[in-house]
């Protein structure tokens, strides 16, 4: 049986004209000249990279990067602009879907809280009428001392890192160490400010952490991401005799040591307690905390800045 | 070829905003789209390695730009990468109808493990175990997006092909 053998004409060495194409450079032009553009992208890179480490936040590369964040602000928020109806009509139908479970939930934690108010209510008002007759000096809790910028979310870096940028900077007040919040509670710190951007440190960040307290048992720890996608924290630190349960509140604790004001104001919510666990090997419990913020979802934030750097 | 490099820097910088403003919020079995990367090794595939490499850290900057992050770290990536899949669709790849395919997991997967491992040696937070759970829903997502992209690019950018007009000849015997 006869064999139909396929080859290309260049294999043949015919003289047939090709079509007058134009080929690109990377491949009719030499190695030699591919190599070394590829080899000064590799170095220019690995320059940007020492140079960003070694130069201080004020450096000229962390100037130039916040002149670029700028110019590159209207894309992202024009995109994010075109995003959003796709986006709320995905959480529509996904809230639709969860309406119900979300509504039975709502209705048992409303029977909680309302009987809770009641009791905070009178609890309150004795604080404050002894904080009177003993003329108490407290320092800047929670929003007392402290003004809001709201802000929205312009960018989230990829999985691996734990910050996002957002659309304030220096120019609203922001600096570098405020609190980021949402109504839900703690997100994060602003890293690095720019005049009209700044970057925060997530909560979630493995190398962040905050000093913080079981709202019930005034149990002191220090909140860290519990590392992994599992999106829950640890309050490490809790002594064993602190009696902290599932349940329980953990807000900011605030502390203040010496002239060093706190980075994060005091009784911000950061999460509940979802387990205790003790080891007998271990000095602490270990307790794991659920955060009440949903870090995948945050849209728009609040900085809180305080008030003298405000009215500067 | 000016236009060449303004159509494939428009490309990626395209890509680059709707992922760092868009795609990196979208959150799939764990696993993220990375529609840059899959523009980048589309384009890389398209025009070559050395275009690949020249957007891919054009890209980079773009995005560790947007991101307020450390300028350079994907930057370096993105050139490997846009080199690599450049080369790959050079020589190996060349007239494969699977390369895109082939370069895409690849791409996926070799970008992962780099990123890790870069943060790793500049002593930032990686954790190995969130991607190896991200890794293949990221892949799958990357696979999904890739045949529209390639398309995409290859319409925009026109495929150039060195054996372009050539054609196949049956020989008898």
């Amino acid at each position: 049986m006869p064999r139909n053998r396929t080859a290309r004409l260049a294999v043949l060495g015919s003289s047939l004209q090709r079509s007058a194409s134009t080929p690109y450079s990377s491949r009719t032009g030499p190695a030699l000249r591919r190599r070394i553009v590829v080899g000064l992208l590799v170095v220019l890179s690995l320059a940007l990279i020492t140079a960003y480490f070694r130069e201080p936040d004020s450096g000229g590369l962390h100037d130039a990067q916040g002149v670029a964040a700028s110019v590159l602000r209207p894309f992202q928020v024009g995109a994010d602009r075109l995003a959003r109806p796709f986006r709320d009509a995905y959480g529509y139908v996904t809230n639709l879907l969860n309406a119900k479970s979300d509504a039975t939930q709502l209705r048992r934690e409303n029977r909680a809280l309302r009987l809770e108010a009641s009791q905070a209510q009178t609890i309150f008002r004795d604080n404050r009428e002894l904080r009177k007759a003993l003329h108490f000096v407290s320092s800047a809790e929670y929003l007392q001392g402290y003004g809001r910028v709201p802000t929205r979310v312009i960018s989230q870096p990829d999985d691996y890192d734990q910050q996002l940028v957002i659309d304030a900077g220096v120019n609203a007040g922001v600096r570098r160490g405020d609190a980021v919040v949402t109504p839900d509670g703690l997100v994060g710190i602003v890293s690095l400010a720019h005049s009209r951007e700044a970057r925060v440190q997530l909560l979630t960040d493995e190398s962040g952490a905050v000093s913080a307290a079981d709202q019930r048992t005034g149990a002191r720890g220090i909140v860290q991401h519990n590392g992994g996608a599992s999106g829950s924290f640890v309050l490490n630190q809790v002594q064993k005799s602190d009696r902290v349960r599932g349940g329980d509140r953990v807000v900011t604790a605030g502390w203040r040591l010496g002239r060093l004001t706190p980075l994060y104001p005091k009784g911000i919510p950061i999460g509940v307690v979802s387990s205790v666990n003790e080891v007998d090997t271990d000095i602490f419990k270990r307790v794991q905390v659920d955060p009440y913020v949903n870090f995948s979802k945050l849209e728009a934030v609040i900085v809180l800045i305080r008030r003298q750097q405000a009215r500067r | 070829m000016i236009g060449q490099i303004a159509k494939c820097t428009a490309l990626v910088f395209v890509a680059a905003i709707v992922q760092v403003s868009i795609l990196n919020r979208v959150s799939i079995v764990g696993g993220t789209p990375n529609l840059l990367l899959v523009t980048l090794v589309s384009v890389a595939l398209v025009c070559g390695s050395v275009y690949g490499a020249g957007v891919g850290f054009f890209a980079g900057l773009v995005v560790d730009t947007a991101t307020l992050a450390t300028l350079g770290v994907t930057s370096l990536l993105l050139t490997l990468v846009g080199y690599w899949t450049g080369r790959y669709g050079e020589t190996t790849g060349r007239d494969k109808q699977h390369a895109s395919l082939v370069a895409m997991v690849a791409a996926t997967l070799l970008y992962g493990l780099a990123a890790l491992g870069l943060r790793f040696v500049l002593g930032e937070p990686a954790d190995g175990a969130s991607l190896a759970r991200a890794l293949p829903s990221g892949l799958v997502c990357n696979l999904l997006l890739a045949p529209a992209v390639v398309f995409g690019c290859r319409r925009a950018l026109g495929r150039r092909d060195a054996l372009e007009g050539t054609r196949e000849v049956s020989l008898l015997g």
